[in-house]
């Protein structure tokens, strides 16, 4: 295998010689064990890699290394009490997950949300889309190697870090919204801070991109790479940024408008490069659309005023049935099927987490590419492993 | 004849002790200078701004348990990196820091650089290969077909100047920019030159051999405590080195108005190590194929064309 | 045709006999949920074989329908199990339906009910934009046919099921554990799997794992 690592140029004659070597010398491929334990498998994700030199010949994805039962915990407690458990999903986004969980209850309960509180809702959503993105890139670029990139999306997380704990004094895990609305108004100055952010982010946002949008050595990093088409994606379970960024569009904020998506100004930012590239280039959109929709919903909060909670029982009791909802999460479609027996515990609750579903195509994108590639993919689809686990 | 022995003795530690002073402080300044750049302070523990974090992080490395790999061959794995700091210091041996401070003068000094800073590569395979696991292996493997590549056309990109100055020798070559520096005449032969030594260097955006995103630390992967330190105390002498080359081929060595010859030596040094962490914060790193790809097909053919320009113009003029 | 839909019909009602409790029991729930306060507007009580979607699927794939059922603007099918591939392929494939994405394969488990399994398959349509739900019931020991033709990412879903459920797929290429180690002993998600594992597992578990550094 040594041998092979040596002459593996990865140009076309590359190939070519590799094929030749493979069946004159019967090489046999390298198994590489990336992970559970790997910088940049952003978390507990291992893959098993079948190497011949360089390239990719085969992937297993093994997963599990986080998983805490947290469909059989749902079971054991009431609709109130799993709501903090939704934070330890993807919890980078913690907001965007109690948003699927919670609107999943009021779908089953039927209970209408006051103004207000979708509009606070949605407004927290979207930041943590930002944060959720920003990490992304933060990572992304990490892995590809521009440090500085890093460090610069961090800054920005930081200001809606800081929104987040004046709203409800968590900064990560913040359980903030509630069966019936969120839990407590904004305080005061808090949106004269995220206008601040607001105004601010574009700015910096033009940072990232005139370190790597046009940089020749990330091009080449990432256009071209890990190509997936938009039909293929689909047949794979990709959701979410990635799928948009394969030419299809599809978000389920635009398409299936829960809250009061349909009544913000917007549009869903979509790439038909199918590659990483594409994929970058999707997110980055996003979060300047993102933040748009944040400065709509703080001049609509500023004006209305109302209740933040609507009326709902003590005890939260649903109707017999079943329901399933489902929210753009940063990561794509965070989709929650609860099945309820009339008690105040859900029967079955099962969550569809967007990055398990994303995680279906790598074997496919990554086959043939180099193992640098690996990472880059792995960055590009943007995974949590809190998510994809349970 | 015993009093010159002394003397050259003297030399040696004076240079070794001062430039792994330099090199231990060198990771000081990356850290701080980067720190600066991507909006944070470096280190600020240890000592006022954090002046004594080189010489705490080498009690550390220093104190910490020697782990040997159970499937490592054994020798060949502590004997790598002892072989990748020799090959790093001794190149120093020669660098003329001003026109009569250098441990020896050599009428082949550009050779024996080239050669030495080869023979440095072979550690690194030497450690990939005994560690004795995957990651490492790929390290050892891409680095040395890095640094055997990038070599031939940092030995080409040098060649342009050789031609000029029509000596192997550090000091006639530093001479022969009495009046005009070498980037002048040969700008191409430089941008080369600064890209090869990137390469070289194992640098971003060529830094492929210990990607620490893809291959965990590459060929210093198993690595750990003082033998670890001697990889990071090569690799920084080697910056030194490619620097120091640098100046006395391109920049003109010592020369300069008014300050004394090592300060002229020294700040020119300086300003290339600035440009390396820049280039660190800057920039993502290659592919491998990639990275081959551009050595081969696009370096070597400038460096070739370089001489052939560089050979008609001499014999036009 | 005609003939097809009436026989349908009376299954349906069949169903229904075997499992009476449904629409009286939601009716009684949602009241006593609504009773509180003024209740959001309800659905309209809804014939669900006007809807396109079921008059679709039931004129073409009537035969594989057991059951519609319709619930907070959700269409759920119940499908007998051979019919499953054979409905996904035209769901799938037919120009009305054009149900492209399989969202999620979910398991259920029922202790108290004749067939205790329940395979739910969500689906949407990226170009149609709605969805669907579709159910199947299984027997204790029985295996349904994996949708891996029709949809690949159903390879990670049923396995995800087979893992947490124990619910085989016929025809799965590579039907393992997915999220638990692979020599884990039964599947968490049964009613009858207690919420803190079997019972001393976790001594045997510290025995097996932790030996070297046993001081729990």
């Amino acid at each position: 295998m040594m041998e092979k690592g040596l002459m593996d140029k990865g140009s076309v004659e590359g190939q070519v010689t590799e094929d030749l070597m493979r069946d004159t010398l019967k090489t046999r491929e390298m198994w590489l064990n990336m992970g559970p334990q790997h910088p940049s498998t952003h978390g507990v994700l291992r893959l098993i890699l079948a190497l011949e030199g360089e390239r990719i010949v085969d992937t297993e994805i093994v997963i599990g290394y986080l998983h805490r039962g947290m469909e059989k915990l749902a079971e054991a407690k009431t609709y109130p009490q799993f709501l903090p458990y939704t934070d330890r999903l993807d919890y980078i986004s913690s907001h965007a997950m109690n948003f699927g969980y919670v609107l999943a209850v009021e779908k089953l309960m039927g209970i209408e949300v006051p103004e207000r509180a979708q509009y606070i809702r949605v407004m927290m959503a979207e930041l943590t889309r930002i944060s959720s993105h920003l990490i992304w890139l933060a990572t992304h670029a990490l892995d590809i190697g521009a440090m500085t990139v890093f460090l610069y999306c961090f800054r920005e997380r930081e200001m809606i870090l800081d929104l987040f704990e004046m709203a409800c004094g968590a900064r990560l895990t913040t359980s903030y919204f509630r069966i019936g609305g969120v839990a407590h108004d904004l305080p005061d100055g808090f949106i004269e801070q995220a206008r601040e952010f607001c105004k601010i982010f574009p700015k910096k946002a033009q940072d990232y991109d005139d370190l790597i949008l046009k940089n020749r050595i990330w091009l080449s990093r990432t256009v071209n790479v890990a190509k997936i088409s938009g039909e293929e994606g689909l047949n794979l379970g990709l959701t979410g940024p990635n799928i948009r960024g394969s030419g299809v569009y599809w978000d389920i904020r635009k398409d299936e408008p829960y809250s009061n998506y349909d009544k913000l100004d917007w549009e869903i930012a979509v790439e038909h490069g199918c590659d990483v590239y594409a994929r970058y280039l999707v997110r980055l959109k996003e979060m300047r659309e993102s933040c748009k929709i944040v400065s709509q919903c703080l001049d609509i909060l500023e004006k209305l005023d109302g209740p933040v909670m609507a009326k709902v029982p003590k005890v939260i009791k649903p109707p017999e049935g079943e329901v399933y909802a489902s929210v753009e999460a940063p990561k794509g479609e965070l989709g929650f099927y609860i099945v309820s027996d009339g008690s105040p515990k859900p029967y079955r609750l099962k969550i569809r987490a967007p990055s398990f579903a994303n995680l279906i195509s790598v074997p496919t994108m990554v086959r043939g590419h180099m193992v640098a590639d690996v990472i880059a993919v792995i960055g590009s689809i943007d995974v949590v492993l809190g998510e994809v686990d349970r | 004849m015993a009093q010159e022995l002394v003397l050259v003795v003297i030399k040696m530690i004076v240079v070794f002790a001062v430039a792994l002073l330099i090199v231990a402080y060198l990771t000081y300044f990356e850290r701080k200078i980067i720190g600066h750049m991507q909006l944070r302070l470096g280190p600020m523990r240890v000592g006022p701004h954090g002046l004594l974090q080189p010489i705490a992080d080498g009690l550390k490395l220093f104190v910490k348990e020697d782990i040997v790999p159970h499937d490592s061959d054994r020798w060949t794995f502590y004997f790598a990196p002892i072989l990748n700091l020799v090959c790093a210091l001794v190149l120093l041996a020669v660098i003329p820091f001003s026109y009569n401070f250098m441990v020896t003068r050599l009428n082949i000094g550009v050779l024996y650089v080239l050669s030495l800073a080869s023979v440095g590569t072979i550690a690194l395979l030497l450690a990939g290969w005994s560690s004795g696991s995957k990651y490492p292996i790929m390290g050892g493997l891409r680095s040395a077909a890095q640094i055997f590549s990038y070599e031939i056309f940092l030995g080409f990109s040098i060649m342009g100047v050789l031609m000029i100055s029509g000596s192997l020798d550090l000091v006639k070559i530093v001479e022969a920019q009495s009046k005009v520096w070498n980037i002048v005449y040969q700008p191409v032969a430089f941008v080369v030159y600064v890209i090869a030594a990137l390469g070289e260097l194992n640098r971003v955006p060529f830094d492929l051999p210990e990607a620490e995103n893809e291959l965990v630390a590459g060929f210093h992967t198993e690595y750990s405590g003082f033998k670890f330190a001697y990889f990071f105390l090569a690799e920084y002498a080697n910056m030194i080195v490619v620097s120091c080359m640098a100046v006395i081929l391109f920049l003109g060595g010592w020369k300069g108005p008014v300050l004394p010859g090592i300060v002229w030596f020294l700040i020119k040094m300086c300003a290339f190590f600035y440009f390396f962490i820049w280039v660190r914060a800057t920039f993502p790193r290659y592919r491998y194929d990639q990275f081959m790809r551009i050595g081969w097909k696009i370096m070597l053919p400038i460096a070739l064309a370089n001489i052939v320009v560089t050979g008609v113009v001499m014999m036009l003029v | 045709m005609a003939g097809e839909k009436e026989k349908k019909v009376s299954k349906g009602e069949v169903k229904e006999e075997r499992k009476p409790k449904a629409p009286a029991a939601e009716e009684a729930a949602k009241k006593k949920a609504a009773a509180p306060k003024d209740e959001a507007p309800q659905e309209p009580q809804v014939d669900v074989d006007t809807l396109p979607l079921v008059k679709r699927v039931k004129e073409v794939k009537g035969e594989f329908i057991e059951d519609v059922k319709y619930f907070r603007g959700e269409i759920t099918f119940l499908v007998k199990k051979e019919g499953i591939v054979d409905l996904c392929h035209f769901l799938k494939d037919d120009s009305e339906t054009q149900f492209d994405f399989l969202t999620e394969v979910i398991g259920t488990h029922y202790p108290e009910r004749e067939k205790p399994f329940e395979v739910v398959y969500h689906l949407y349509s990226t170009s149609k934009k709605h969805r669907v739900r579709l159910k199947v019931q299984l027997a204790e020991d029985e295996e349904v046919e994996s949708v891996f033709p029709v949809w690949r990412s159903a390879t990670w879903y049923e396995r995800e099921v087979y893992d947490m459920l124990g619910i085989r797929f016929a025809n799965h290429p590579d039907l393992k554990r997915i999220l638990l180690p692979d020599d884990w002993e039964g599947h968490p998600l049964r009613k009858d799997y207690p919420l803190q594992g079997p019972p001393g597992y976790r001594e045997a578990w510290i025995k097996a794992h932790c030996a070297s550094t046993n001081k729990l």
